[in-house]
């Protein structure tokens, strides 16, 4: 056999973490209400699933734009033949004009400042590719997406090196964890090249806090590297204390049109907050002209098809439906995290309070039989072959504490989201849960988180800061 | 606004993305001036564009008459949620299913293809990339056949660090490739410590718009097995292929070629040349390597085909119907056209290579240029730009090894607009014969008085400017 490049041979690309072996079983034995009601219920995947009558009834009363027609012409050669990697110029007026209502109206973007890419995925291969160089490094705060490993490194060659986050401080990015990863990077004789923060985050559902971006902002100044912000659940944002996008903070502190301002960049997607992740659309936002010209020609390579682009660009710029959508998204959103923590509650398991995202961040780390990542993994064997849910492990977010799952909750309808929390009641407390063992439970949770909060605390509480919620 | 350039990769900053070639500077041209019939007659007029713009009329009625095939129509929309959520890059089956038997009729059902190896890609660029980085590490090469499309620099070599070798072709046998060419530049790149990864293709061929005979497969196929380097066929302009010896897939020479290492052998397809569906986005790696299979399917998450277009085409191209008529039709079409160009520059005299395929011509200008060198290229390429008013592609954008080779474009406008190009053509063409027998007589009785030749001012005043010092580099536009 010919010999193939070291790409195909290396496992860089991720796929054979937990995180995607779980995907494999569920494909195998997928849930159906009716035709497989012991299948696997898929809980891994971050899909907004919850408000696409909405996008429904728009396309009924916007038939034209459907139809390749405007004005009662027919488009269809224009757009069969638009390749202009561009952009439709309608499109990222419709993209700038959302990201700005995203954020409140607060900032607006530029549409001459927007790359459109095949989905986030390609966004940030993108960015990997413009700002860095093989052998350079990124700092990122764990936990985060385990895609990243892929889309950030495999092609690229660019390294992460994470910035550790605990629960002592509800896993917020703290100083010393930024210099303890800038000098990891320098020990392992990495060049680092910028920081790469979710925000809102995935998987820990919580939107980042004003102090903790100008926090990072400070950090990226100092150092002279790129701060980039993938922004990709911001419309996802359900609750106080709401969404900070990183450009806000900029003008806050008044520095825009500053050198910081042109390392900073942005990455969004319709993927999460439209729950569009068939339609491929992501999108690169850059203060740096040269950025934008280099991502522009990358682009080249994943360009967003013009169908597509035209159907959205219709509907994005209908501004009273982005109005409804975004309100009425959020609420919806908002009942579906409370109804699966309440459910887990009823199981005596808690989540990190959040107030974002499609999933939650939910502590299992009573239930692990040790402090260790082979009980999680266990433990999360158990729970996609026995109790037949698909959720991911902490391990595969890079936490560095065992214990953690995250959880979706708006990839289903609401009866199957109801068979899913009966069955891991029915894993915590038995087949014939009696309050008693409920109260054993919650007695044996109590004792251990004690004993996990005292140890934390030990170790960490110079990382301690009040919550700002 | 930017930064230092150290803040950012050597890829952002350099120039290796190929853009400041003539190739794209043409394009420039045409942009800032493009020809309207009504608004704007005197306009450039694009023919460096390799669009396929003849049978966008049979799509629409398909459209028309089938408007359950869009997920957006109230004959579709059950089907939306379903198609918006999709995002598995295996991609959905029935347009895997409606792909395979779309290149299977493309090759006259000579052939079949596997759904399960139809894989994803951003288009045949993305496909061509993702070969690359499937085949080949950074500073490994592949062999390439010129003149060959301009982009491959880019798509090739770009973010890849592949290294592009070119095998010379001339015209003393229409560019064909030789085995002889092959080992030579194998051997070249041996003696440099060069690790040849592979050889890449495109069939038809893109400028030449000619497609590979049996024999010139087979001596290739032979010559890659023999080295166990792999081949990587392009093969987006296959129903283009009007006339003899038609058109033979890489695909149907595996049949008949036992002997040859399936694990070598990559097809790279696309729908943005046979169907004029550019703007969908659709490239198709088809690999007979499962481990390429795998690899390229995970990569094609950085450029998967929007679920909303893989739907609209699993339907369009499950009909057999209209596909059987629509490759007909494409063949047909793109026959009168160039038909109609060869026939409109024959009769001026100017001669092109003789070719079976394509949306675009090879045309012979070497008798106009003042001296066989490609400053004299790119000297008339901007005239033809600037006075004649045509976007045409000088052949040195296409790495071509002899001076004087044009690539014009004739199935990206109406039939009119060709007529109005021809006619531009005709002019600029019989002016400069005028030109040039009227500057012999001169020069011959200058000579006769040893006197200074009166020659041609027309290229002096271009060749003579500064800035024209290699074929990469255009003159400052006027």
């Amino acid at each position: 056999m010919g010999i193939l490049s070291r790409k195909v041979t290396c496992n860089t690309h991720g796929q054979d973490s937990s995180y995607f072996l779980g995907w494999e079983e569920y494909e195998k034995n997928p849930y159906d209400e009716v035709n497989n009601p012991n299948g696997i219920i898929q809980m891994g995947l971050a899909e907004n699933q919850l408000s696409f009558d909405l996008i429904e009834s728009w396309l009924a009363k916007n038939q034209e734009a459907a139809n390749f027609e405007r004005e009662g012409q027919s488009i269809f050669r224009e757009l069969a033949l638009f390749q202009d990697y561009h952009g439709l110029p309608s499109f990222k007026n419709a993209m700038s004009g959302f990201m700005s209502e995203n954020r409140g109206n607060r900032v607006s973007f530029d549409p001459k400042k927007l790359v459109l890419t095949a989905g986030a995925t390609s966004a940030n291969e993108t960015l990997m590719f413009c700002l860095a160089d093989p052998g350079d490094a990124f700092l990122l705060p764990t936990p985060y997406y385990p895609g990243f490993d892929r889309d950030l490194k495999w092609r690229t060659g660019v390294e992460i090196v994470p910035i550790q986050c605990t629960s002592a401080n509800g896993f917020r990015i703290t100083k010393s964890a930024l210099e303890e990863a800038y000098k990891q990077a320098q020990k392992l004789n990495l060049k680092v090249k910028g920081v790469l923060i979710t925000n809102p985050s995935n998987p820990l559902g919580t939107t980042i806090t004003r102090t903790e971006l100008n926090r990072v902002l400070d950090f990226v100044s100092r150092k002279n590297i790129h701060l980039v912000s993938d922004e990709i659940y911001s419309g996802t944002v359900f609750t106080s204390p709401g969404f900070i996008s990183v450009m806000e903070v900029l003008k806050e502190n008044k520095l825009e049109n500053t050198d910081v301002s042109k390392r900073v960049h942005i990455v969004y997607s319709l993927s999460k907050d439209l729950g569009l992740p068939g339609f491929r659309v992501g999108v690169i936002y850059s203060n740096d002209d040269i950025v934008v010209a280099a991502a522009t020609k990358m682009s080249s390579f994943g360009l967003i098809s013009s169908q597509t682009q035209y159907l959205l660009s219709a509907l994005l710029s209908d501004k009273s439906f982005t109005k409804n959508y975004l309100k009425e998204n959020q609420t919806r959103l908002k009942n579906r995290h409370n109804k699966l923590v309440s459910g887990l509650e009823a199981s005596g398991i808690d989540c990190l309070k959040s107030n974002a995202g499609l999933f939650c961040w939910v502590d299992m780390r009573h239930l692990l039989n040790s402090n260790t990542f082979e009980a999680e993994i266990e433990l999360w064997k158990k729970i996609v072959y026995e109790v037949k849910l698909n959720i991911s492990p902490g391990s595969s977010c890079h936490c560095n504490e065992p214990g953690w799952f995250r959880v979706c909750f708006a990839n289903m309808s609401e009866e199957t989201l109801e068979v899913a929390l009966n069955r891991l009641k029915m894993f915590v407390y038995g087949p014939s849960s009696t309050t008693r063992s409920q109260s054993e439970h919650q007695r044996l949770k109590t004792l251990r988180k004690m004993k996990v909060s005292n140890w934390v605390f030990r170790l960490s509480f110079q990382d301690r800061e009040p919550e700002e919620r | 606004m930017s930064l230092d350039k150290n803040m950012l990769s050597k890829l952002a900053v350099g120039d290796k993305h190929g853009e400041d070639s003539p190739y794209f500077e043409g394009w420039k041209a045409y942009d800032n001036n493009p020809f309207h019939p009504e608004h704007n007659p005197q306009g450039v007029i694009q023919m460096g564009l390799a669009e396929n713009q003849l049978c966008s009329d049979l799509i629409k009625e398909w459209i028309k008459a089938n408007p359950q095939a869009s997920i957006c129509t109230a004959e579709g929309i059950d089907g939306f949620s379903d198609i918006a959520v999709f995002q598995d890059y295996h991609g959905l089956k029935q347009f895997r299913q409606a792909i395979a038997a779309f290149m299977e009729r493309a090759r006259g059902g000579r052939v079949r293809f596997e759904e399960e190896r139809v894989v994803m890609s951003g288009g045949a660029t993305g496909a061509n990339e993702t070969l690359m980085f499937c085949l080949a590490d950074r500073g490994d090469a592949f062999l390439v056949p010129t003149p060959y499309y301009a982009a491959f620099d880019r798509d090739l070599s770009w973010r890849t660090g592949v290294r592009i070798i070119p095998v010379e072709c001339n015209s003393s046998n229409n560019f064909q490739v030789t085995r002889q060419a092959l080992e030579s530049a194998y051997l070249d790149a041996q003696e440099t410590g060069i690790k040849i990864k592979g050889l890449i293709l495109a069939n038809p061929s893109n400028p030449l718009g000619t497609s590979l005979d049996r024999e010139t497969l087979r001596t290739l196929m032979d010559f890659i097995n023999d080295k166990q380097i792999h081949l990587v066929c392009d093969e987006i302009y296959a129903a283009t292929v009007f006339a003899e010896p038609g058109f033979v897939s890489v695909a149907e020479m595996i049949q008949e070629m036992d002997h040859v290492n399936r694990d070598l052998i990559h097809i790279v397809y696309s729908l943005s040349k046979d169907m004029g569906l550019p703007g969908f986005r659709v490239g198709v790696v088809y690999s007979y390597n499962d481990a390429v299979v795998t690899c390229a399917r995970r990569m094609s998450s950085f450029g998967l085909v929007s679920s909303q277009t893989q739907s609209f085409l699993a339907a369009m191209l499950s009909d057999q119907s209209f596909v059987d008529n629509f490759l007909k039709e494409v063949s047909k079409r793109v026959a009168k056209r160039h038909l109609m160009f060869t026939e409109g520059l024959k009769e001026m005299g100017v001669s092109c290579l003789r070719s079976n395929a394509g949306l675009f011509v090879l045309m012979d200008l070497r008798q106009m240029l003042k001296d066989q060198t490609f400053e004299s290229e790119m000297a008339l390429w901007r005239i033809i730009i600037d006075k004649v008013k045509i976007n045409i592609s000088p052949g040195s954008s296409f790495h071509c090894s002899e001076p004087g080779w044009f690539r014009v474009c004739f199935a990206n406008m109406d039939e009119d607009t060709l007529q109005i190009a021809l006619q531009r053509m005709k002019s600029f063409v019989l002016r400069d014969r005028e030109n040039k027998n009227c500057n012999n007589k001169k020069r011959k009785s200058f000579q006769e008085n040893l006197k200074l030749s009166f020659s041609s001012m027309t290229y002096d005043e271009h060749v003579r400017t500064p800035r024209l010092m290699s074929p990469h580099s255009p003159l400052v536009r006027t």
